[in-house]
This record gives structure tokens, C-alpha cells and sequence, in this order.
């Protein structure tokens, strides 16, 4: 049966052409943006393709009736790279957008602050000698572009600190916009009735310094983001949709309830629903960590996710039907994340600490002098320099630079980050949660007795194994070092996959297609595949491993003082093993995901803030449930979204390099709170006997901010510790 | 200080030409590819493009 290619939803048209983004593999250098591009443009019909080499996207525009889009994408696999058809998702567009605005502010901030400074150093260096008409025409000209420059680069702070007033709540962005929109009001009164100190270049300055720190969260996030829908690109998998008798290959992601779909051997089941016709095992280990395959027939359910492994199957996609697996999950979800309480993060508590203090210095202040005999005007200009000085420049930049250095750290490290404040909350993780299969265990399955093996023997077996599409076989191909299958290699369904090699005949593949005795599979969890060629013949026993380096960072977990529990779907006997290989005394198997949330809820109540590290189907409520959570990349999409953050690597090394990161962040931001507090106490007094000037006021801003920056940039990893570096 | 009544404006001027310039440079998505740029100018087939 041929197939067509499908791109349909990946294609959007504009008068006459159509326009396609494209995330590439394998962009390495100079040469490839350009070997890509003009690849691209010798075709005929193609008018536009330009690759962005800093997010790896390609964008290309063509004339639809003189070329196809799959004609675009086999261009590039000719010349060796892959393309994978791409939708920029709703999060990313709006981070974009977001950028672009604070970027803008940024600009206009910049602008005014450097101009205003021009006139202000005149006025403080010419303090004593200037004309008293100078110095206001330069004070109204300073106002002038403080008020417009203000009124708009301020917007991000005014309306986060008015949602958060609207909703009785105190953020970092009140006393900012508060202390801001004084200092603007009371210099404005200063002007008009010509006196010596006006405060636009403090205000200005503040918006400035405050949406640097801003804007390089923003850009540090865009970049995670864009990484991550990479990867998503990359493993979007297609579907083989039966439209009456012909078959259409479409992205997953198009597939509708009601459509009927072939699932071949060795292929992931693309969606939920039920069998039609056919006779299979599948393997459900990233559905319900379960490792031994299941057996169906027709109108059994079957979910996305699992991986069929004998027979071609025909099913129907389905919505969710109630008393299924998914519909189960999607029910405690749901409860998991009602009933998660927000975190409040660490700048907002302090920022409630903080502006009430501050506020009532300032009042303090006023009522002060008054008592003391000052004039009012003098009460309140010394009041309102008490707010200016105090205006929490450091206090807002202390963890916001703090977290753009450790989230670019963990992104080298191969981490990539979902919600802001999950480096807060992994820092005060105690107890982890893992889950056994495809966390603890490589996603896929790997041959376990390799060593055994003699090794010229296995890579003639491996080598063989890569013209088969069985899953069993896909584990043999691994151990290949030459990926360079054996030619004439022909595959008998359901038996194996047999080739000549140097003249005589290897076959792999069932125990009785290779003619050896023995029984078919030794423990549970284990499969048996066998190679014969000529009278040498061996027996491959291919089941999950542990990650490589599972051992020692368990080890090194237990020694930074956290308990360690496994939580797995998988049954118990395939559950002690792994925890004993661990040394992991806490263990359980067999849970389903209601149990595993009830024994994260009991360790919550405990009072254990717990991360959950898990990949399948039925770890996303419990990952919801958790404190924070964790998900290798090759995690189902549900898990995904519900995790706080992804690694990428094989290795489990980046749960440790997160938790260690993590830690140090904190510490810094809570050195950079008490570096603020500090910075406050010497400040205050001053401001409070009435000496600040507007130079004092500037100079005290700019110092303490450099002073929280730049402890800030201690929070990388030392280089020894990183663990896998991101694409 | 009659001076300053033409070279205020003017310093103003430029500054809001260099603020323009930069918006739309922002605006023409002079910033979206910023390592990318640092290698197409090592690429020596642009001339014909």
C-alpha cells in the first residue's frame, strides 16, 4: 500500500504562498546556513528560506503548485539534515511578545535616563555658580522627558503592582511604582516652586536598572522555550490515517476523534481509542510503568504512548470514556492542581515584609520633623527622600538576577526549566520520589546481558538487527558501533530478520526461527531474542536498565541529606531489584496513580517537601501533587506539561546538578536580601536626618544594585559538577 | 547661555534619532538572529543574492 505525506496543518497560506517553520537537526557552523539555504532556493518555486541559527528554525516560503512541502523536507535529508515540521505554540508566541515590549521599554528608559543625567550632572557640578534660571529650565527640561519616558516604560511595574492592589496582595511592584511615581510628583512640585533638588534622573534610573533584570529574564526564558519546542518538534510523531482505502501520513498531533489509524509493529500508538481488527502485544511502560506487555485483541483501549509490538493493528481514536485509564488520570489531575496551594515566592514575601516597614519609616519621618519644628515642605520633601532612597532597586534585582544565572546555568547543564519559582521550591526539596521505569530506567529497553556476549557476535547481531523495525530488535541495534545494516537483509513478520553475511546465514530473532532450544522468557520484564549465524549462536536477554550513572547519584543525593522512595506502577518483582541495586529501602510497586498521590499527600502532611521525579501517563497527577516535580525528555506529554522542569540527558546526574544549583541559588538570594537590608540600614538614616541629595540618591542606587548583580553571578555550577551540555 | 536654546533641542534630537533608529531596528527583527548574523558574514556567496 503507498502513502502520501500529509503536512496540511503545518502549512499556512498567504496570497499565493505558502509559508512553513521548519526545526532543524544538526545546524552546526557557518557552512550549514548556508549549504540549507541554498539547497532551499535551488528548488524551483521556493521564494524565501532563511534559517535562524540562533533558535534553529528554518522558515521557508514556496509557490504551492511547482513544489510540495515534503519535497522541502527531502531536499534536506539529502543533504543530511532533518527537518521537523513545527507550530510555534501559544506560550512561546506571547514569551516573544512579552520580550519585545520590555525591550522596548528598556530603550525608551535608557534614552531618558542618559539624557536627564546630561542635565543633571550639569546641575550638581554647577550647583553653587548656576543662574536660578538655568537650573529650572534644565529641571523642566529633565521633567519633560522624565513624565512621557516614565508613563510608558513604567507599564510593566504599574500593572503588575495594580493587579496585585486590585487583588489586596502585596508585590515587589508597588513600593517600585509607589516610590517612582512620588519621586516624579514631588520633583514636579520642586520645579514649580524653584528649588535646588529634583529626582527625575533617580526615577528614571530606577525603571532603568529594574527593566534590565526584567528584560534578561525574559530573553534567558525565550531561549528555554525555544529549545524546548525543538524538541518537541523533534519528537512529534506521525500517525497512519486510513481514509477509506488509502493511507495518509499525518502529524499526531492532526489526529481527530473518529479517525481510523494503522499502528504497524515497532510503531508508538499515536492517540487514545480502541481496537478495531487485529492481534498484538504492546508495551505500556510510559502509560503505567508496567513492564511486561500486555496482550489485546479487537475493541480493546489502548492508550498514546504505548509501543505495539507484534501485529499490525487497526483503531478507532476516541475521547476520553469514563472508567478508562486516561479518563482516571485526567480526574485526579485535575483535583491535584486545585488542590495545590500557590507558592508564594521568596520576593514577595519579602515584599510584604518590606513595604510596610518602609512606609511607615517614611510616615515616621514626616511626623518627626514635624514635631521637630520643620516647615511641612521640608517634613515632606525629607519624607518622600526616605521613600526615593529606600525605593527597593536592590531588593527587586537581589532574585530576579540570581535566577537568570542559575536558569542559564541549568540550561547548559541540560535542564530546562517550566516555571518561574521552581528553583525556589527545588532548593527546599527533602524527601525525592522517583519513578521506576524510564526514570530510574532508560526509556528504552536494553540488551542486559551484553558482556556476556561475545562482542564480535553481538555487532553482527546489532548490525542485523537495524534492518529490523521490531522493538526487540531496536534494542539489539543500539549496541551497534557501525550503523550500517547488512544489505539483502529480508524481514520474516513475526519471526525475525535473516541476512547472508560472509557467505552463510544469520538469522535473529525468535528462539525457534534461530533453532535453539530453550524457554522463552527466564524472569518477568525480561525478553528473549536469539542470534544464529552459521553454528555460533547466542541468546539476548533485552530488558529496562538502570541509567548508567543511577548508583552513584543516588549515593550522592543520599549524602546531600535527602531520603530517597520509589514509587513504581511496575509489579513488586520487578520494583526490588532495582531499588536493591539502589540501596533504597523505601520502595513500593504495583501503586496505581490515586495511591501514588495519597503516599505524596501523607509525606506532605508529614511536612516533607517532596520532589517527584517521573515520566509516564500515570505519574502526571502525582507530579502535580508534588512539591515541585521532574520529567526526563522522554516523558509523555502529560507529564511534561505538569513537570516543573525537563532534563535531557540519559544519565540521572541532572537531578543532581538541579537540586545542588538550586541550593546555591537560594543561598544567594538570600545573601542578596540581607546585601539590600544592609544597604538600607546606612541609607536610611541619612535620608531620614534630611541629607540625601539627588546625587547622593543616585549614586547609593547604582552602587547597591551592581553590589546584588554581581554576587548574583556566583550562582553557576562549578565546572567539574555539569552534567550533559543542551544541543 | 543663548546657546544652550539650539544645542539643547539638538542634543535631544540626536538621542531621539538613536531611541527611533533603535525601535525599529527592534520593529525589522534586527535582533532575532543575533548568532546567525556573526556567521553569515563569513559566508562569501551573498554578493550574487
Amino acid at each position: 500500500m503507498t502513502e502520501t505525506l500529509d503536512l496540511g496543518t503545518f502549512v499556512q497560506h498567504r496570497d499565493g504562498t505558502a509559508h512553513m517553520d521548519l526545526a532543524v537537526e544538526g545546524v552546526a557552523c557557518a557552512a550549514c546556513v548556508h549549504k540549507i539555504e541554498g539547497s532551499l532556493l535551488g528548488l524551483p518555486g521556493v521564494v524565501a528560506a532563511r534559517l535562524n541559527f540562533t533558535n534553529r528554525r528554518l522558515a521557508v516560503e514556496w509557490r504551492e503548485d511547482e513544489v510540495a512541502a515534503v519535497d522541502l523536507i527531502t531536499a534536506l535529508e539529502r543533504i543530511g539534515y532533518r527537518a521537523h515540521p513545527f507550530q510555534p505554540d501559544s506560550a512561546e508566541t506571547e514569551e516573544a511578545r512579552t520580550t519585545r515590549f520590555l525591550t522596548k521599554c528598556l530603550a525608551v528608559a535608557g534614552f531618558a535616563a542618559m539624557n536627564i543625567m546630561l542635565l543633571s550632572v550639569s546641575v550638581w557640578s554647577g550647583a553653587t555658580d548656576m543662574p536660578q534660571e538655568t537650573r529650572d529650565f534644565f529641571h523642566w527640561l529633565s521633567a519633560l522627558i522624565a513624565l512621557p519616558a516614565a508613563a510608558y516604560a513604567g507599564q510593566p511595574f504599574f500593572q503588575s503592582a495594580w493587579r496585585a492592589i486590585r487583588t489586596r496582595q502585596l508585590n515587589m511592584d508597588v513600593p517600585i511604582s509607589l516610590g517612582v511615581l512620588l519621586a516624579l510628583g514631588m520633583s514636579l512640585v520642586e520645579t514649580a516652586t524653584h528649588s535646588q533638588h529634583a529626582y527625575f534622573d533617580s526615577a528614571v534610573m530606577l525603571l532603568f536598572f529594574l527593566l534590565c533584570g526584567r528584560a534578561l529574564d525574559h530573553v534567558m526564558r525565550r531561549k528555554t522555550r525555544a529549545v524546548a519546542g525543538n524538541l518537541a518538534a523533534l519528537k512529534a510523531e506521525f500517525a497512519h490515517r486510513l481514509d477509506g482505502a488509502e493511507l495518509v501520513r499525518v502529524p499526531a498531533a492532526a489526529v481527530k476523534v473518529g479517525d481510523r489509524l494503522l499502528v504497524r509493529p515497532g510503531d508508538r500508538v499515536p492517540a487514545d481509542g480502541v481496537v478495531l481488527n487485529g492481534n498484538s502485544e504492546i508495551d505500556e511502560s510510559l502509560v503505567t510503568g508496567e513492564t511486561a506487555r500486555r496482550t489485546i485483541m479487537a475493541s480493546a483501549m489502548i492508550h498514546a504512548g504505548s509501543v505495539n509490538f507484534s501485529g499490525t493493528l487497526t483503531m478507532r481514536v476516541t475521547a476520553a470514556g469514563s472508567g478508562t485509564l486516561i479518563d482516571e488520570v485526567e480526574r485526579l489531575l485535575e483535583n491535584a492542581v486545585a488542590a495545590k496551594s500557590r507558592y508564594v515566592r521568596l520576593a514577595d514575601r519579602a515584599a510584604r515584609l518590606y513595604a510596610p516597614v518602609v512606609h511607615a519609616t517614611a510616615a515616621l519621618t514626616l511626623t518627626g520633623w514635624l514635631a521637630a519644628g520643620a516647615s511641612v515642605h521640608d517634613a515632606i520633601v525629607t519624607a518622600i527622600a526616605v521613600l526615593i532612597i529606600t525605593c527597593p532597586c536592590a531588593l527587586a534585582l537581589a532574585i530576579p538576577a540570581v535566577q537568570i544565572v542559575a536558569s542559564g546555568a541549568l540550561f547548559r547543564a541540560g535542564v530546562i526549566l517550566n516555571a518561574g519559582d521552581a528553583i525556589e521550591r527545588l532548593s527546599e526539596v527533602d524527601t525525592i520520589v522517583f519513578d521506576k521505569t524510564g526514570t530510574l530506567t532508560l526509556p528504552e529497553p536494553r540488551v542486559a546481558n551484553a558482556a556476556e556476549i561475545d562482542p564480535d557476535l553481538l555487532q553482527r547481531a546489532a548490525r542485523l538487527a537495524l534492518s529490523s523495525r521490531h522493538p526487540l530488535a531496536a534494542a539489539v541495534a543500539k549496541e551497534a558501533f557501525e550503523r550500517k545494516p547488512f544489505e539483502g537483509a529480508t524481514e520474516v513478520p513475526g519471526q525475525g530478520v535473516r541476512a547472508m553475511i560472509d557467505g552463510t546465514e544469520a538469522r535473529l530473532g525468535s528462539l525457534a526461527f534461530c533453532g535453539i532450544d530453550g524457554r522463552d522468557a527466564i524472569e518477568v520484564g525480561t525478553s528473549i531474542i536469539a542470534f544464529r549465524h552459521g553454528e555460533r549462536s547466542a541468546v539476548l536477554s533485552v530488558r529496562q536498565a538502570l541509567r548508567h550513572d543511577a548508583r552513584e547519584t543516588a549515593t550522592a543525593l543520599r549524602a546531600m541529606g535527602l531520603e530517597l522512595i520509589i514509587l513504581s506502577g511496575d509489579r513488586t518483582e520487578a520494583v526490588a531489584p532495582i531499588a536493591a541495586a539502589l540501596d533504597i529501602a523505601a520502595w513500593r510497586g504495583g501503586l496505581k496513580p490515586a495511591e501514588k498521590i495519597a503516599v505524596i499527600d501523607e509525606l506532605k502532611a508529614q511536612g516533607r517537601r517532596v520532589l517527584m521525579v517521573g515520566d509516564g501517563l500515570n505519574d502526571a497527577p502525582a507530579l502535580a501533587a508534588a512539591h515541585v516535580s521532574l520529567s526526563p525528555i522522554s516523558a509523555t506529554d502529560i507529564a511534561q506539561a505538569q513537570a516543573d522542569a525537563v532534563f535531557l540527558s540519559e544519565r540521572l546526574a541532572p537531578v543532581r546538578d538541579t537540586l545542588v544549583l538550586a541550593r546555591r541559588a537560594r543561598r544567594l538570594m538570600q545573601e542578596n536580601l540581607w546585601l539590600a537590608v544592609i544597604y538600607n540600614a546606612v541609607a536610611v538614616p541619612v535620608a531620614i536626618l534630611g541629607f540625601v541629595t539627588p546625587l547622593i540618591a543616585a549614586a547609593a542606587m547604582s552602587g547597591s544594585s551592581i553590589l546584588v548583580t554581581l554576587n548574583a553571578l556566583r550562582a553557576r555550577l562549578p565546572a567539574q559538577s555539569t552534567g550533559a551540555r543542551a544541543p | 547661555m543663548n546657546v544652550l536654546i539650539y544645542l539643547v533641542p539638538m542634543a535631544l534630537a540626536l538621542g531621539l534619532t538613536g531611541l527611533a533608529a533603535f525601535l525599529w531596528s527592534l520593529r525589522n527583527g534586527q535582533y532575532d538572529d543575533i548568532e546567525g548574523a556573526a556567521l553569515r558574514i563569513l559566508g562569501d556567496d551573498d554578493v550574487s543574492g
